[in-house]
């Protein structure tokens, strides 16, 4: 174990087991089916807990995945066996917690995805190629919104909140038309 | 509320919920809406539109062809012309999906380097992370000067960015990484958490082949610089790499950094408090005051109200409890309530390390608690609780009787089946162990099989029922179960069950003439195996066929154990032309050729260590040398060959002759085969020989010298010493090897050789033969078994004191290899943390004399490694000959 904590991938599944964004961050499921099969496998074994409270985790086939459900969205973070429990917990604790903020705690399936890529630039901001860039939500917020980045500029905190809505709102018009 | 028509998976759901806005999504459509990306009046918002909708295709598992993806990433190349901020953020996503091949990537660099410079932070950080995955190493160079300048960027973001880069390109330009070193330094010292985090990786990593290195990296940051908890995090992993080694040279005295350790203890964040305690834990022979705070530190998270701590302290605990449990029972009134815990991971963790920590008086109780438990976990924790029990069962042989029960208990229950073959496994192996629980247990086994759907489980406990079942008080009472097999199940298990039959027939004898009534009804099955076994059995016990002379030989037979190894029978079945000598067994080699049986017992569990490792290279002692021995006039009157070693090389890599000897091991002659190569294109070398001086190997003495006519360049060939030695007596000694031959040059443009020749020679290192070179590694099935089968009156203990030594693993790998002899049972492998070990060896010297050691080897605080030696061997001279090989290597 002198290695840098590193993660494996990140799930985020919806209340039937499918996906709404994936990061896989390491070969060991080289293929999508092998990737669904895993999918599938976590899905299961955490079907009847709850980990709406606190982030829960289960252990199986050498690998470690702490999880947490927020409203009908599960998110998931696997590590490998002799990883330490506790920086995949807060890791997950910082992505979970972030994406809620940008559903604005509508955390519905589908808010998550009309909002795709909002999730997809915050699971582009939380690591790269497994290795931890941020546990902050509001970091993590800050990198997304790229507030707090251009100087000067930087929009409050309720101005970034309304402008993403109505980014929302206009992409989602145009996406059903 | 109410929706009648639509299926309601969730209380706060409605039928909008199951919309999606990319229902109805297809590939080709997105590809074409994709054309808006070279408008020449860019849509922002439109195109942001577009890309996510790729990326959700390829998050799904959508994949593009080449063609589509090259047309993708040129039209997204076009997008960078806009000055969007958010539609350049998907770019950059776009551009890292499509992870576009080499000449594509020159398209992007200029733009993406323009980013790297900008006064937005934003796209500083991002430009980097994109390009430095996808250029290659020349493009590299250009940028490096700028990622040295964003390691130390004063926006935390931007020198993360920069930092996880580096880690990413250490692996493919290792040199220009390196050359960053003081930039890194520089990070390490950021007030911001996370920079602090990936210059530490990061500074790491460059300097990890350097033990010197690190070891002052570690000692100057240990006196606490580093704040960030993930970076705090990462130092003790590099402190307990430091301590590791370093404590190979260093005996006695205070562990370095253990202080450092435990202050890591009392700090704020938990993460790091778990990574500290983890790391005592885990050093090498940690004392028990060393464990004391650790354990207190776990012990406190277990009645935490976050599962993951719990879970993390159980995990840990538990481990500790398999070569500490004293230090762990402080914990149990703790573990108890965690038995209840909703998280059965936790649950099945807590149970078994009290089992691994419980004592005798606890066990009916602790039992009790299980046969809830067990009803409402996953069969792969019922499968941990039950090797659990088996072990507990072990260390407490008069509880078998409640633990046997449990596991009857549980064996009746629904379960896979990796489950049911786990507790057959233990009934078996207790059933072995503790003579009491033999015949309860054969009980219990008999009721499973009346209702057993694995065949291959039914196979197992026929054929162990067939071993054991004859020598209980009451034979007779489990010919019913056997027979009903015979009436019920498939053909491999009725054969398997008319194998038992035989097996009770020959060895109760008032039994057999019911065993030939029920064995006649078998002559009429429909499966010709079971037809073929049944004739065969009827013939051996009436004391007709030439199988069995003997009463002896019958049951030689039926349950004399089965050594040669399959592979080498298959081998020589291949080779086996039909004719009129018949196949002879006997004639099959014994050596264990294929991967040692440890290896196979550690699959699906990570290899533990330098243990694990294959024990030298296996030996190509084949049919081919068989066959080129004989070939040879002058040593075809030696006798069956009994071993050929592993090729010794007697010559440094890249001499101008290449030479390595094989020493072949016949009854009352050794021959060495040299192994000659040439590396010199312009000579030819003849009448090769190789002159051996045997002054100091008494015994033997040269009978015949076959030398090589000739040897062109880089086409090896061989020439032989033949030896006579004393019969069957393992005669040691040293050879010292001239190499004498004939060069002759050769022009290398038309490949012809001079008419003359000069004598030269060269000298070879030494070759020994030793006593390892007349043993066979032979494996057996089942030591336990095979050690009790041999005469008690030929067993040699003694004690043997082998000094200090890095460790139990490598001490025990010397005296194997010292012996020449076949793990067994898994035994070469040595748990990492373990103070004591007991080695299973097995093997056959010279003159077919079977041999059996066990050694037991413990390690005191100092590397003070003592062993205990016992052997059982045909020949108790051969016991003696063991103790004198070990007590003179």
């Amino acid at each position: 174990m002198e290695s840098c904590p590193l993660v494996k991938n990140i799930l985020v599944l919806d209340s039937e087991g499918k996906r709404v964004a994936v990061k896989y961050y390491c070969h060991d499921w080289p293929s999508l089916s092998s990737k669904l099969a895993f999918e599938k496998s976590v899905f299961r074994k955490t079907r009847k807990t709850s980990a709406r409270t606190e982030a829960e985790i289960v252990m199986f086939d050498s690998y470690i995945v702490v999880y947490k459900f927020i409203q009908d969205l599960r998110f998931f973070v696997t590590g490998g066996d002799d990883e330490n429990e506790l920086i995949l917990a807060s890791f997950l604790q910082g992505f979970s917690k972030a994406v809620d903020h940008l559903l604005r705690n509508k955390m519905h399936r589908r808010a998550a995805l009309e909002n795709l890529d909002l999730i997809f630039l915050c699971l582009d901001e939380v690591a790269d190629g497994g290795i931890v860039l941020e546990t902050d939500a509001k970091a993590i917020l800050d990198k997304v919104s790229g507030d707090g980045l251009e100087g000067s500029g930087s929009l409050t905190e309720q101005k970034l909140s309304s402008a993403l809505a109505t980014a929302r709102e206009h992409f989602a018009r145009s996406i059903f038309n | 509320m109410a929706q009648p028509l639509v299926v309601k998976k969730d209380d706060d759901l409605d039928e909008e919920e199951y919309y999606s806005p990319f229902l109805g999504i297809e590939k080709g459509a997105v590809l074409q809406e994709a054309r808006v990306f070279h408008d020449p009046q860019l849509d922002a918002r439109r195109c942001c539109q577009v890309i996510t909708k790729l990326l959700y295709l390829l998050n799904q598992g959508d994949t593009f062809t080449k063609v589509e993806a090259t047309e993708v990433f040129f039209a997204t190349t076009k997008l960078f012309q806009s000055k969007d901020a958010g539609l350049r953020r998907m770019v950059y996503l776009m551009i890292k999906e499509l992870s576009p091949s080499a000449d594509e990537v020159i398209i992007v660099t200029s733009s993406l380097m323009k980013d790297m410079n900008s006064k937005t932070d934003m796209y500083r950080a991002n430009a980097i992370r994109v390009l430095c995955r996808i250029i290659d190493s020349t493009l590299l160079t250009q940028i490096e000067r700028y990622l040295k300048q964003a390691i130390v960027d004063k926006n935390p973001v931007v020198a993360s960015a920069a930092l996880v880069s580096g880690i990413y390109l250490l692996q493919t330009s290792p040199e220009v990484v390196k050359r960053w070193s003081n930039e890194v330094q520089e990070a390490v010292q950021s007030r911001a958490a996370l920079v602090q985090f990936h210059a530490l990786a990061l500074l790491h990593q460059i300097r990890q082949n350097d033990r010197l290195a690190v070891s002052k990296l570690v000692t100057s940051l240990t006196r606490g610089s580093v704040r960030s908890p993930l970076a705090q995090c990462l130092l003790i992993r590099y402190t307990s790499q430091v301590i590791r080694e370093s404590s190979m040279n260093n005996q006695g005295g205070d562990r370095p950094f253990f202080d450092f350790l435990e202050s890591c203890l009392r700090n704020k964040a938990e993460m790091v408090i778990l990574e500290a305690a983890r790391a005592i834990t885990e050093l090498n022979g940690v004392t028990s005051r060393e464990l004391t705070p650790a354990i207190t530190v776990l012990q406190l998270f277990l009645s935490s109200s976050k599962p993951v701590l719990r879970f993390a302290a159980v995990r840990t605990l538990n481990k500790v409890a398999s070569t500490h449990p004293l230090a762990v029972t402080n914990c149990n009134i703790d573990m108890e309530s965690l038995i209840s815990d909703q998280n059965r991971s936790i649950a099945t963790l807590a149970i078994t390390t009290l089992l691994k920590t419980g004592n005798e008086s606890s066990v009916d109780r602790l039992m009790k608690q299980m046969t809830n438990f067990m009803s409402d976990i996953a069969d792969e924790f019922k499968i941990v609780v039950v090797e659990a029990i088996r072990s507990l069962c072990l260390k407490f042989p008069l509880k078998y009787r409640s633990l046997m029960n449990f596991l009857s208990n549980i064996l009746r229950e629904e379960g896979g089946f990796e489950y049911k073959k786990a507790i057959v496994d233990s009934i078996i192996i207790l059933i072995r162990d503790i003579p009491d629980a033999k015949e309860s247990g054969l009980f219990h086994l008999c009721e499973f099989i009346e209702d057993c759907e694995f065949t291959y489980l039914s196979t197992q406990i026929l054929h162990f029922l067939g071993n054991e079942g004859p020598k209980t008080s009451d034979p007779s009472k489990y010919i019913r179960y056997i027979y009903n097999r015979v009436i019920l199940e498939n053909a491999t298990v009725r054969a398997s069950a008319v194998s038992t039959l035989a097996k009770f027939g020959a060895l109760v004898d008032s039994l057999k003439p019911r065993i030939f009534v029920l064995l006649r009804r078998c002559l009429f099955d429909g499966d010709d195996e079971v037809r073929d076994r049944a004739t065969l059995y009827l013939k051996l016990l009436d004391g007709e066929a030439t199988v069995g002379e003997t009463e002896k030989d019958v049951n030689e037979f039926l349950f004399g154990s089965f050594d040669i190894p399959l592979v080498n029978l298959e081998a020589s079945l291949r080779n086996y032309e039909p004719s009129e000598a018949p196949f002879d067994i006997s004639s099959v080699s014994l050596e264990t050729k294929s991967q040692p049986l440890a290896e196979k017992k550690t699959t699906g569990k990570k290899p533990t260590g330098p243990a694990s490792a294959l024990s030298g290279p296996v030996p190509i002692v084949d049919a081919s040398y068989e066959k080129l021995l004989s070939s040879i006039p002058e040593f075809a009157g030696f006798g069956k060959l009994f071993k050929s070693s592993a090729p010794v090389e007697l010559t440094e890599a890249e001499t101008e002759y290449s030479v390595n000897a094989v020493k072949h091991i016949y009854d009352g002659h050794v021959v060495l085969q040299y192994n000659c190569t040439n590396t010199i294109p312009e000579q030819l070398l003849e009448e090769v020989v190789v002159f051996v001086d045997a002054s100091e190997a008494d015994e033997f003495s040269e009978v015949a010298s076959k030398p090589l006519r000739s040897l062109p360049y880089d086409s090896p060939g061989q020439t032989f010493v033949a030896f006579e030695k004393p019969e069957g007596i393992p005669a040691t000694g040293k050879f010292s090897n001239l190499l004498k031959f004939i060069v002759k040059e050769v022009d290398p443009s038309t490949g012809e050789a001079d008419d003359d020749g000069v004598e030269d020679e060269y000298q070879l290192e030494d070759l020994e033969i030793a006593y390892a070179d007349y043993m066979l590694k032979v494996g057996v099935s089942n030591f336990r078994n095979a050690w009790e089968s041999m005469d008690p009156e030929s067993e040699r203990v003694d004690e043997y004191g082998l000094g200090v030594r890095e460790s139990l693993a490598e001490a025990v790998g010397a005296v194997i290899s010292i012996l020449g002899m076949q793990p067994c049972e898994g035994t070469d492998v040595i748990p990492s943390n373990s103070r004591s070990h007991t080695c299973l060896l097995s093997g056959v010297f010279i003159g077919n004399v079977k041999v059996l050691v066990r050694l037991s080897f413990g390690i005191s605080g100092p590397k003070e490694v003592a062993m205990k030696l016992a052997v059982r061997s045909d020949d108790p001279e051969i016991s003696d000959k063991i103790h004198e090989i070990v007590a003179n290597g």
